[in-house]
């Protein structure tokens, strides 16, 4: 126990325990919630269907940009089975994107949903759309941002050894749930229940609440499993409020979930990025200024400055524009690791062209200007590592010029930073006489095994075994925790659970310090067993210790932010990649990828690796098949489906090799987010793969064979 | 059309009088057209062309070793059938046309997309979901494989690919990659599990495989 001079109160000392008395953090038990996955048994809000559920459907609109002057629903209300007909935007609204939410319907069945949908008349007045924002110079609104210029970059250019410059770019693409956007929305007299597919229980409700006009007490949002979220599921959305209306209007449950090409048109994808962009180094290999001029849109709000130049964000010399080009689509929404994947594209792409200007292999020339990073030390030994690991030394070779075979390979690599700090999170634990314990936490598990981590900490605060604890969350009763954004959960829950379930065994070793004849604090539990330290036979089982609590159960709060040192933020990555390019087909094929990644304390191994894993896989995706490709005169996607647009497929994505950083200097900052760094380097790494294959830079992701083909062929640029 | 569908020889109708257990045995030719499971709904003559709906029908089918009879238009999909009328929601919605596997179910013992078959055309076949495979107590040994190898994050492709990977495995225990692609190239996961899931059928190269690897370190 440390004293609190400000408070002149005893606060309790929270931390992890000490590398060689961890019975839980660091290993590598299988999720808690595997079981129930593998077998069907997990029900997902889609899959729910309480008594008299009616099923709901959206009328979207069709055309990217329009006036809806006429919607007559009356042939659609007469249909049997039909209950409740919407108009979500009536005559005169200004629809601005293809799919936008015109009307909805409630129907017995999705088959009679769908026969309204058909039925309802809407008239509109099509206005003239822009969705092709890479040709921003065609745009009719592009709001250029602020210009903003650091140091002397004309000089610095002026006087450069070396300077590459070319336009770099990445398209729009969809987070593609594989669950869609949607909830069971049931009411019982002004009490709504929501079971929705969300990544933030605790603040949903009042959302919802607001929208819908009732107190937010009286709102129970339900969150077991979810099919995936990746950023896109933060907020109710229109759906969300009317699928409630329905609901209520309907005095039945309403099940509203988007069909696929709503998913992929309309909740959720990520901005693009393009860049003119300007790099200069020294005769020594050290760079000396940056120059960009960028632009991207996410849709109708346009898109922001991504973080250039990324991870060497301590470069003197650097001028920076941008221009958010609005566009009739749907909004972006913040995707895994948002603005990160893009920058670094935009930088590692630019830095492996300026690295082979200079004759350079790309480590050395990344590892000569590490110290404008914030990291230097960390990406200097992953750099080592991952070079390590690929045989880069033995296997590196130049960019090739020639074309001696058809199948040429190549190595790429690329470094990535980011955040990862918990978020506000509150946790009870209970002890109950009977030696159960359980955690209560308003945080949801998007897949990522929050459910798991949350009993590991559990397990080992009270030397417990995993089937001995139980976690029960996905319920926004329970006290509230942050959304999962941002690789912000692990850090979170992990720390709101360790003080809480601290402070609980703290009680119940108060309760058996008497009868052990000792002092509670020098009392341990682990192993089962409740201890004096040092003593081991001075014992008694956990059971014995938690009866000897009385009736009431013990219970502690823990919240995040808190006391003590038990998670931190800031990691640094670096990935390799090593890919095969068809020089007659264009077609690219990733042999293999490596990714050294540093995450401070890890929970689970295990999990960690599978998170790794996913971010490399979702990398692939994006940098050889991923984009939305919106039709010019439509205005529509083309690819609103899962034929064209292409998600990785098992034998897609090569063999992936994961290092994580772990022991002294590490471990020692305590728990840090994981979710989004992965995803990063994926798209520069593989581009510069396939730039040091073919002797070229495709300028585009993702690396299509036409694209390939077209750089091969000295076409193909963007602007 | 085949013989047997049209009634002559082995009826349909008489199949489902007299239970399921015929279906299992795979006497029965697969890809059935509509018209033939019509037999079981009192089908209509309309030029000549037996035919049912577009009002409801009756139908019945196995359902994890349970026969289940519902009414149904001849439009619904065997995969809204199983979510929708039958509670039966391991198998997943997500593309609903045919291209991402995760409503694949067992017909017969034959992988299929549930999205793609309607269920008149499934009528009195046997049906296995990833619930029918087995349960979280007594899992079957693929799903036993997916916990063991981490092969599920969100898991909402997992029922899916366990559906596939069991037709897969019982198909040809060693396969190699060629096998796979054909035996799970058609499903896809959004999260990115396929190391596990290539750990679960045994891939050169993915070390965990059925047995499961101790992780625990
Ligand atoms: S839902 Fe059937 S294949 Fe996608
Ligand atoms: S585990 Fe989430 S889609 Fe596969």
């Amino acid at each position: 126990m440390l004293r609190d001079a400000a408070e002149g109160t005893t606060v309790a000392d929270y931390s992890w325990p000490e590398p060689d008395r961890r019975g839980q953090i660091g290993r590598g038990p299988a999720r808690l919630d595997g079981a129930v996955k593998s077998t069907g048994f997990a029900r997902y809000p889609s899959d729910r269907n309480p008594p008299g559920l009616l099923a709901a459907k959206i009328l979207t609109c069709p055309h990217a940009h329009a006036r809806v002057v006429r919607i007559d629903t009356a042939a659609a209300e007469a249909i049997p089975g039909v209950r409740v007909v919407q108009v979500i935007q009536g005559e005169g609204s200004e629809i601005q994107w293809a799919g936008d939410e015109v009307a909805a319907v409630a129907a017995e069945t999705d088959d009679i949903a769908r026969d309204a949908l058909r039925a309802i008349q809407v008239e509109y007045e099509v206005l003239p759309h822009f969705v092709t924002e890479e040709h921003r110079e065609r745009a009719p609104v592009a709001e250029p941002g602020s210009e903003r210029t650091d140091g002397d970059p004309d000089a610095a250019f002026a006087s450069a050894h070396r300077t590459v410059e070319q336009t770099l770019g990445m398209p729009q693409m969809a987070h593609m749930c594989l669950e869609p956007h949607g909830q069971v929305a049931s009411w019982d007299g002004d009490e709504l229940e929501v079971h929705a597919s969300t990544q933030a229980v605790s603040t949903l409700a009042g959302q919802f609440a607001s929208e819908l006009g009732i107190p937010a007490t009286q709102v129970r949002i339900r969150t077991e499993y979810m099919g995936g979220g990746f950023g896109s599921k933060f907020s109710p959305d229109r759906w969300g409020i009317v699928g409630a209306e329905l609901a209520r209007e309907a005095g039945a449950p309403v099940k509203l979930f988007l069909d696929r090409d709503q998913e992929v048109s309309v909740a959720g994808s990520r901005p693009s990025a393009f860049a003119r962009v300007r790099v200069a180094a020294d005769e020594q290999g050290r760079l000396v200024a940056w120059d960009s001029d960028s632009w991207g849109s996410g849709g109708l709000p346009g898109a922001g400055q991504t973080p250039l130049p990324y991870v060497f964000s301590r470069l003197p010399n650097r001028r920076l524009r941008h221009t958010s080009v609005p566009t009739n689509l749907a909004g972006a929404r913040a995707w895994r690791a948002p603005n990160h994947p893009q920058a670094c594209f935009l930088t590692m792409a630019s830095l492996d062209d300026l690295a082979n200007e200079l004759d350079l292999d790309p480590i050395e020339f990344l590892d000569r200007n590490l110290e404008f990073t914030g990291r230097a030390d960390v990406y200097r030994e992953e750099l080592g590592i991952a070079a390590g690991m690929a045989g880069w030394k033995e296997r590196w070779q130049p960019r090739k010029r020639s074309r001696d075979s058809a199948l040429q390979r190549g190595l790429g690599v690329s470094i990535h930073t980011w955040g990862g700090r918990g978020h506000a999170s509150n946790c009870d634990v209970t002890v109950h006489a009977d030696g159960a314990v359980e955690a209560r936490i308003g945080s949801q598990d998007i897949g990522t095994g929050t459910r798991t981590i949350v009993a590991q900490v559990l397990a080992e605060t009270f030397g417990l075994e995993l089937p001995q604890v139980r976690v029960s969350l996905g319920d926004n009763r329970f006290p509230q925790s942050g959304p999962s954004g941002g690789s912000s959960t692990v850090g979170g829950v992990s720390a709101s659970t360790r003080r809480a379930a601290q402070d609980a065994l703290r009680e119940v070793l108060a309760r058996v310090a008497p009868e052990l004849g000792a002092a509670p604090e020098e009392l341990a539990a682990a192993g089962g067993r409740v201890f004096v330290e040092g003593e081991p036979s001075r014992s008694m089982s956990w059971t014995e210790a938690a009866s000897r609590i009385g009736g009431a159960p013990v219970s502690a709060q823990g919240r995040n932010p808190g006391p003590g040192r038990l998670i931190s933020s800031g990691v640094g990555g670096v990935q390799i990649a090593e890919v095969e390019v068809d020089m007659e087909t264009g077609v690219v094929h990733v042999e293999r990828m490596i990714a050294v990644q540093d995450c401070g304390l890890i929970v689970n191994r295990r999990l960690a690796e599978s998170q790794v894993h996913g971010g490399l896989i979702m990398g692939v995706g994006y940098a050889l098949f991923e984009e939305w490709i919106p039709d010019p005169v439509t205005g529509r996607l083309l690819n609103a489906d899962m034929e064209f647009y292409k998600l990785a497929g098992l034998l897609d994505v090569g063999s992936l090799e994961v290092h994580m950083m772990t022991g002294p200097g590490y471990d020692e900052r305590g728990v840090i987010g994981l979710g989004e760094p992965p995803v990063i380097s994926p798209g520069a790494a593989i581009s510069n793969a396939v730039a040091n294959a073919i002797g070229v830079r495709v300028p585009y992701l993702p690396l299509t064979p036409d694209r390939v083909l077209d750089a091969l062929a000295g076409r193909g640029g963007i602007a | 059309m085949s013989d047997e569908a049209k009634g002559s020889g082995f009826s349909r109708r008489s199949f489902l009088r007299g239970g399921a257990a015929g279906a299992l045995s795979g006497g029965l030719a697969a890809g059935l057209l509509p018209e033939d499971a019509a037999a079981a709904a009192a089908p209509k003559d309309v030029d000549g062309v037996p035919t049912v709906g577009p009002g409801p029908v009756e139908v019945e089918l196995e359902v994890n070793g349970v026969v289940r009879r519902l009414e149904a238009e001849p439009r619904v999909t065997l995969l809204d059938a199983l979510r929708d009328h039958l509670d039966t929601t391991g198998p997943k919605r997500v593309c609903d046309r045919g291209a991402c596997g995760a409503c694949t179910v067992l017909e017969d013992g034959h992988p299929i997309y549930a999205c793609s078959r309607l269920l008149i055309e499934s009528a009195g076949r046997s049906i296995t979901t990833v619930e029918g495979l087995g349960s979280p107590d007594a899992m079957h040994e693929v799903q036993q494989a997916f916990v063991e190898n981490d092969a599920q994050q969100c898991g909402y492709c997992t029922p899916g690919f366990v559906v596939a990977a069991a037709a897969l495995l019982a198909r040809n225990p060693r396969p190699g990659e060629r096998e796979i692609e054909a035996g799970l190239g058609g499903n896809f996961c959004r999260c990115g599990t396929y190391m596990g899931i290539l750990g679960v059928v045994g891939a050169p190269g993915h070390a965990a495989g059925r047995s499961g690897g101790d992780h625990g370190g």
